[in-house]
């Protein structure tokens, strides 16, 4: 590896983008952005909204940020990009081609129009997948299998005065009636619509949606906020109970940043925003919030607050609680908010914190002041491989104690290190295969590694560019006591590639009789190996029992650090070829993986949340007079459950 | 591959189990040596972390727990840290075995010379084999096996080298180390030693758990101990201590190993080495010191036939699938796991039920012989003639048509009998009679027990001067020991004869009432045998499915009848137990009636024994087995459990508080001459 070549692919590069510069030039950086976007702005404009738009943002604005806001990457209409029963655009999913070689089509990603040899044998070794199975999704949506809407004639007359834009199109209904779980994808490709929302209404800024909360708490019509829809919690699902006219309120038009304050380093956002659209606005200024989950290029603001929800880099940035600095939220009561900016309070106990977390039970959050970072003058990748995945443990734990993690530090096993080997595009400037090979062979035969134990940490370093590069010697000398060694760069760049095309190759999993998901929990240092191991060997265990006929591939990674304990992430998946009903498996193994987490000293949720999928562990979890403060909070604000999700409690 | 189900299956006879091997056969055929010598490659735990017997050490003084507990201890004692760390260190020194592969081949060599001279065949079940070595590699495997004589380990050593097994480390007691030399060849084919009783002892207790959990923990060797704690002199099981097991589950429990498989080994001996050896220590002649010499007098042994011994290796049971919805791993969440605390209730009552379940899963893979069933026929006809006064003992037919009548009854029980169905029952009864005829005399050709010289024990003063004492004594040698092959077919019949004899005492056949004195004496046996706690229900069922099953009972939902075929087995299993309950009503007796203020638990036995001597020879108590130490320390255990007898801190010694009504009314009850209503009222 060398220093003296800084690579400067933003990470974020194996999100939408095409090129692959190594100047560290922000303009740049940005254009590449704008690029992304492009693709999007090619579709007509909604006319109606941009007036909308207009209107609101002349209320709210007055900061001197670039004309290019006006863009906007989520339409009213997602369906026209994005796929309706599966992960991200429509234009970049995993294949394999007529030769039999697995391909990333579009022109989004880094890798695509990518061929990635390995991925067909690991596929077929992994699961015992067969390219001759296919389980190929329902393409279209059967409009038939939507139920007509119950709709509120009374609400629906009061909403049309507003001009507020809603749609009771059974497409619109269907996108916004789920997340991103197993059994919402796996049931839309077979075409399978459970209740859904009667109607999605599109509000343009904080008093729109003020007037649609006083008009179903009048009209008794029930809420549920829709953010980027990423939601793996069931957080989304319309309760099949509910009786009354379910209206998902789509955040998405509300995306603007109205205003950026430099000398406090904030900015004042609308909470429709999604990630990829505050990263590139506010780099067109210089600045950035860091706040990155994988989901990033969907999943928007407000949904981050709703859910708690952390980013890779939190190590520099924080968690979404440590960035909010405001919060507004409209609530049935009306509108909660702090006076002032204080970067402190006490005042009690802090109320933000019953609005962040709280997955669009109370209120629908509107607007948040964040804290903005100068964009980072330097970024770099890392690789160590550890002999093993106790001695990497050993080293993060290290780091953790002395504090030095970089933005991103996350350890996979060795699971995990092979699907990342089976994911190396052929050809490539980027991914220097044949340096590879002879790290791969220099790791395995000369330094006495065993290739079915040794596991990869990946590191992304950021900040001043001497910072980093003493910063990174300090971290690799730490990695050197546990056995680590150095494995470049591209190697780091790869392992953060794979968390974002994940949920894509989830899709070409569930083609060929694949089904998983992920999931996740935080626990204290000296449990993080246990956990990884039961949590492992349950699931191995649970899908024998239930006559899986293939060991599942049940991998884990440590994600996050903090001084107390580690963020720990599982990944689980399986053929399901031979089960009359594999979601049903897979839900009951999911189950008995949350229960062994919980055994083992996880907890229930580090970020994904609680949903509907993991409420029945809230009592246990927070206790009695725990559940019962928040369900006091719920009863006094949200009276009627006009916020009936059904969420958390 | 492991299983939960350490329970019986609703119909025993339906038990499926494996077939055996002669493991000596092979020993006969060829060279021992090279059998010694032979290349010796186990499989090992998946998981396991190579390290060496004497890094162990290391590892236990690093560990958290023992670093934690040091503090502790120097900070309460005053101590410096370093004398701790010293005391520590010592203790493991005391402790730990050096399990080396050139002893464990010595043993092999001369075991298989001393095997074959002693048995005629040690047989194995193969596929508990095989599912053992499975499990080896799947998780920290725990052996337990049972425990009848000081052979048990070196002949489970013994057989796991045979089959290429890992060589387990086995806890042993210190008494062992009394025998300089034999304690260290024991150290070094893997045996551990711990001190017999070492109650407050924290450091004593960190260290000892912190080698064991880290021996387990690492695979680097299964653990094997006894769960019975110690060599049942009764042949009968021992109820279970639950120090180790509670130590081995905890890894479990606190997450640090996914699973753990407890293996069940049922050791059963045709002939027990220590046979004699054992009444004579019930009865309270001391027993010899463990000592070198003492071991190898009992060459004299060798030159003895020995019949056969049979290990069953039972179904691996996880831990996991035993704590399933049992224990809730959750209240560890919240306290270092390092940190030594006490088991909250639940892992107790945990702990306490898997340990019984695991008992009874040896129990119920224990291999019977025919002489099981000829002891416990020979008994009941010795007790029947001294009462009729009749002349004694049962001639050769008699008591062939009642051992096959026996053997019919106890296969519908479950029992695991090798009984060689393709021999004339006559043979095998012969056969059977001549192996044991240090026990049993046969003369015009009637059949019965060998009294008369006092059995084995050869009398060492001239006959004219033997007092009646004396010679009750010497009889009593010879009834305990055929007790104590009677006591291994006791599991089969148990919960059919404590119905029989509820049947017996309650004063209708209303199911009702009978249902209260079988769980009346259920309760007050519990300390006597192996019943599952909190399981009388299942118990009962149990007991009224296998005597409908065999047509001796009639139960519907009032009423329990007995039917006109069934008496017969009815008295059988009334006289099965009826020792035992004379036995718990003398002593209830005894202590009404001798029992002083001043009684301490150890002037117990001695003062019982002799109140039972007197009662004996005034021919008022019919059952010298009465005279067994182990029956009277029960009752005891039994009394003070149900509060009829405590403990009270004297100014010098414990003693024993008696309290009269109560113990009175359960010696009534017992006699039947309570309903068993009353007695749960005086119970109150
Ligand atoms: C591939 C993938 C990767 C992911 N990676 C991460 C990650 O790295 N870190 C992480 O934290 N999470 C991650 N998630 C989970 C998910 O992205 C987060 O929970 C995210 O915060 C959800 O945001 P959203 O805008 O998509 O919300 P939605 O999915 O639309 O909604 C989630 C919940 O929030 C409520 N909600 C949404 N917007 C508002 C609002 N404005 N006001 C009130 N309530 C609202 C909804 O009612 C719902 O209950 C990932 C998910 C996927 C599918």
């Amino acid at each position: 590896m060398d220093p003296s070549a800084p690579s400067l692919h933003k990470h974020g590069s194996s999100m939408a983008s095409n090129s692959s510069g190594s100047s560290s030039d922000r303009q740049r950086v940005a254009q590449q952005r704008l690029r992304i976007i492009a693709g999007h702005l090619q579709r007509p404009v909604d006319e109606e909204a941009a007036v909308l738009a207009a209107e609101c943002k002349a209320k709210g604005s007055k900061a001197d940020v670039p004309k290019v806001t006006e863009e906007k990457t989520v339409p009213r209409r997602r369906q026209e990009i994005m796929k309706w029963n599966g992960w991200g655009y429509s234009d970049s999913r995993f294949l394999f081609n007529k030769k039999g070689q697995a391909e990333f089509t579009g022109k989004r990603y880094r890798l695509s129009g990518m061929i990635i040899p390995g991925l067909k044998d690991w596929m077929e070794g992994t699961f015992g997948a067969s390219m001759q199975h296919k389980m190929p999704a329902t393409p279209i949506l059967n409009s038939d299998a939507v139920k007509p809407p119950t709709l509120n004639e009374a609400f629906v007359d009061d909403l049309k005065s507003t001009s507020i834009p809603f749609s009771h199109d059974a497409e619109d209904r269907v996108f916004r009636s789920h997340g991103h779980c197993l059994h919402e994808i796996f049931a839309l490709r077979e075409g399978k619509v459970g209740r859904v929302p009667d109607m999605v209404v599109w509000p343009n800024c904080h008093n729109d949606v003020v007037k649609i909360v006083e008009l179903a708490c009048k009209h008794n019509v029930c809420l549920i906020p829709y953010g980027g829809g990423t939601s793996v919690s069931s957080a989304l699902e319309c309760p099949p109970e509910e009786t009354r006219s379910i209206v998902s309120l789509d955040t998405s038009q509300m995306n603007r940043i109205l205003w950026i304050d430099e000398k406090n380093l904030t900015a004042h956002v609308e909470a429709g925003i999604v990630g990829q659209d505050l990263e590139r606005l506010l780099n067109e200024s210089g600045y950035c919030t860091g706040h990155e989950p994988d989901s990033m290029e969907f999943s928007s603001l407000g949904g981050w607050v709703a859910t708690r929800a952390s980013g890779m880099k939190k190590n520099i940035y924080g968690n979404i609680e440590d960035l909010v600095v405001h919060v507004k939220m409209v609530t049935p009561q009306g509108v909660i908010e702090k006076s002032c900016q204080g970067p402190r309070m006490s005042t009690g106990p802090d109320v933000h914190h019953f609005i962040l977390g709280s997955e669009g039970t109370l209120g629908v959050v509107t607007e948040v002041t964040m804290k903005i970072r100068p964009m980072p003058e330097y970024q770099k990748y890392g690789s160590v491989v550890f002999p093993n995945f106790e001695q990497g443990v050993a080293c993060l734990r290290e780091v953790a104690r002395q504090r030095c993690a970089p933005a991103s530090i996350r350890l996979m096993d060795n699971e995990q290190f092979k699907f990342g080997h089976a994911l190396k595009p052929q050809v490539s400037s980027l991914f220097t295969s044949f340096l590879d090979g002879l790290k791969t062979f220099y790791i395995t035969k000369f330094k006495g590694f065993d290739p079915n134990r040794l596991c990869v940490a990946t590191l992304l370093f950021e900040g001043n560019r001497e910072k980093v590069l003493q910063h990174e010697k300090q971290v690799y000398d730490i990695a050197a006591k546990f056995g680590g060694l150095a494995a470049g760069e591209d190697n780091g760049q790869r392992g953060y590639m794979l968390t974002f095309v994940i949920a894509y190759l989830r899709d070409l999993g569930m083609d060929y009789y694949v089904i998983g998901e992920s999931f996740e929990t935080s626990v204290p240092w000296d449990r993080v190996l246990d956990i990884c191991r039961n949590v492992k060997a349950r699931i191995v265990g649970e899908c024998k029992e239930r006559a899986v006929q293939f060991p599942p591939l049940s991998t884990c990674r440590v994600t996050q650090t903090y001084d107390a304990g580690a963020c720990v992430y599982f990944y689980f998946a399986f053929n399901y070829r031979g089960l009359s009903d594999p979601v049903h498996v897979y839900e009951q193994v999911e189950h008995a993986a949350r229960e062994e987490i919980l055994a083992n000293g996880g907890s229930l949720s580090h970020h994904h949340g609680v949903g509907k999928l993991r409420k029945e562990w809230m009592r246990e979890t927070i206790s009695n007079v725990g559940m019962g403060m928040l369900k006091s909070v719920k009863d006094y604000v949200d009276p009627n459950n006009i916020f009936g999700n059904r969420n958390l409690l | 591959m492991t299983s939960s189900a350490v329970c019986s299956h609703r119909d025993p006879m339906l038990k499926k189990r494996d077939d055996f091997e002669d493991m000596l056969e092979e020993r006969r055929n060829s060279s021992d040596l090279r059998y010694a010598l032979r290349c010796y490659t186990p499989v090992v735990y998946k998981g396991l972390a190579p390290c060496k017997a004497n890094q162990l050490k290391n590892m236990v003084l690093q560990s958290e727990q023992i670093h934690y507990v040091i503090n502790q201890v120097s900070k309460e004692m005053g101590k410096a840290v370093d004398e701790v760390q010293e005391e520590v260190s010592s203790i493991l020194e005391e402790m730990a075995q050096r399990l080396q592969l050139s002893t464990v081949r010595f043993f092999a060599f001369t075991l298989s010379k001393v095997f074959k001279t002693l048995f005629r065949s040690i047989c194995v079940n193969e596929e508990g084999i095989q599912r053992l070595q499975q499990a080896i590699q799947e998780h920290p495997v725990v052996l337990l096996p049972s425990h009848r004589s000081y052979m048990d380990f070196l002949l489970m050593s013994y057989i796991l080298y045979t089959y290429d097994l890992a060589l387990p480390v086995i806890a042993a007691g210190m008494d062992f180390m009394a025998m300089k030399f034999v304690g260290e060849m024991l150290r070094m084919s893997g045996a551990f030693f711990i001190r017999r009783s070492f109650g407050g002892d924290k450091l004593y207790w960190a260290v000892f758990s912190e080698y064991v959990k880290t021996m387990l923990k690492n695979g680097y060797a299964p653990v094997e101990f006894f769960l019975e704690g110690t060599r049942s002199r009764t042949c009968k099981s021992l109820t279970p201590k639950l120090g180790l097991l509670n130590i081995v589950m905890d890894p479990f429990l606190k997450g640090q190993v996914y699973d753990i498989n407890l293996v069940p080994v049922s050791i059963s001996y045709e002939r027990i080495l220590e046979e004699s050896l054992y009444a004579r220590e019930l009865l309270g002649v001391p027993k010899p010191k463990e000592s070198t010499s003492g071991l190898f007098k009992a060459r004299k042994v060798l030159s003895e036939d020995y019949g056969s011994i049979h290990v069953y290796f039972g179904q691996p049971v996880s831990v996991r699938s035993l704590a399933q919805g049992r224990v809730n791993r959750c209240q560890f969440n919240l306290k270092p796991r390092h940190i030594p605390r006490r088991p909250s209730e639940d892992i107790q009552s945990f702990v306490n039920d898997s340990a019984y379940r695991l008992v009874r899963a040896q129990e119920e893979n224990m291999v019977l012989k025919p002489w099981v069933l000829l002891a416990s026929l020979l008994l009941q006809n010795h007790h029947q003639n001294q009462a009729e006064g009749q002349k004694r003992g049962i001639t050769l037919d008699e008591l062939t048509e009642s051992a096959v009548w026996l053997r019919d009854l106890s296969r519908h029980y479950g029992a695991f009998l090798h009984w060689p169905d393709h021999t004339p029952p006559s043979e095998v009864v012969a056969s059977s009679l001549s192996l044991h005829q240090g026990l049993v005399r046969i003369s015009e050709g009637r059949v019965q027990l060998a009294l008369e010289q006092g059995g084995q024990a050869k009398p060492e003063k001239p006959h004219s001067t033997i007092t009646p004492e004396e010679d009750l004594l010497s009889q009593a040698v010879v009834v305990l020991s055929c007790a104590s092959y009677r006591n291994q077919a006791l599991h089969v019949f148990l919960r059919p004869a404590l119905l029989a004899s509820a049947i017996h005492a309650a004063s209708s056949n209303n199911k009702q009432d009978i249902y209260n004195s079988f769980s009346f004496l259920r309760n007050m046996f519990s300390n006597e045998f192996i019943l599952c706690p909190g399981a009388t229900i299942e118990d009962f069922e149990e007991a009224c499915f296998l005597l409908v099953k065999t047509g001796a009972l009639q139960v519907t939902q009032q009423e329990v009848v007995v039917t006109e075929r069934g008496h017969r087995t009815l008295t059988f299993l009334t006289s099965m137990l009826d020792p035992f309950l004379q036995g718990y009503q003398v002593v209830c007796r005894f202590l009404c009636e001798e029992a002083t203020e001043a009684l301490t638990e150890k002037q117990f036995v001695p003062a019982v024994r002799k109140f039972i001597i007197k009662h004996l020879l005034a021919g008022r108590l019919r059952y010298s087995e009465v005279l067994s130490s182990d029956l009277q320390k029960n009752s005891l255990a039994a009394l003070l459990r149900l509060g009829a007898v405590r403990k009270i801190k004297g100014a010098e010694q414990e003693t024993l508080k008696v309290n009269q009504v109560m113990v009175n009314s359960l010696e009534d009850t017992l006699g039947g001459k309570l309903p068993t209503q009353k007695a749960a009222v005086a119970r109150l």
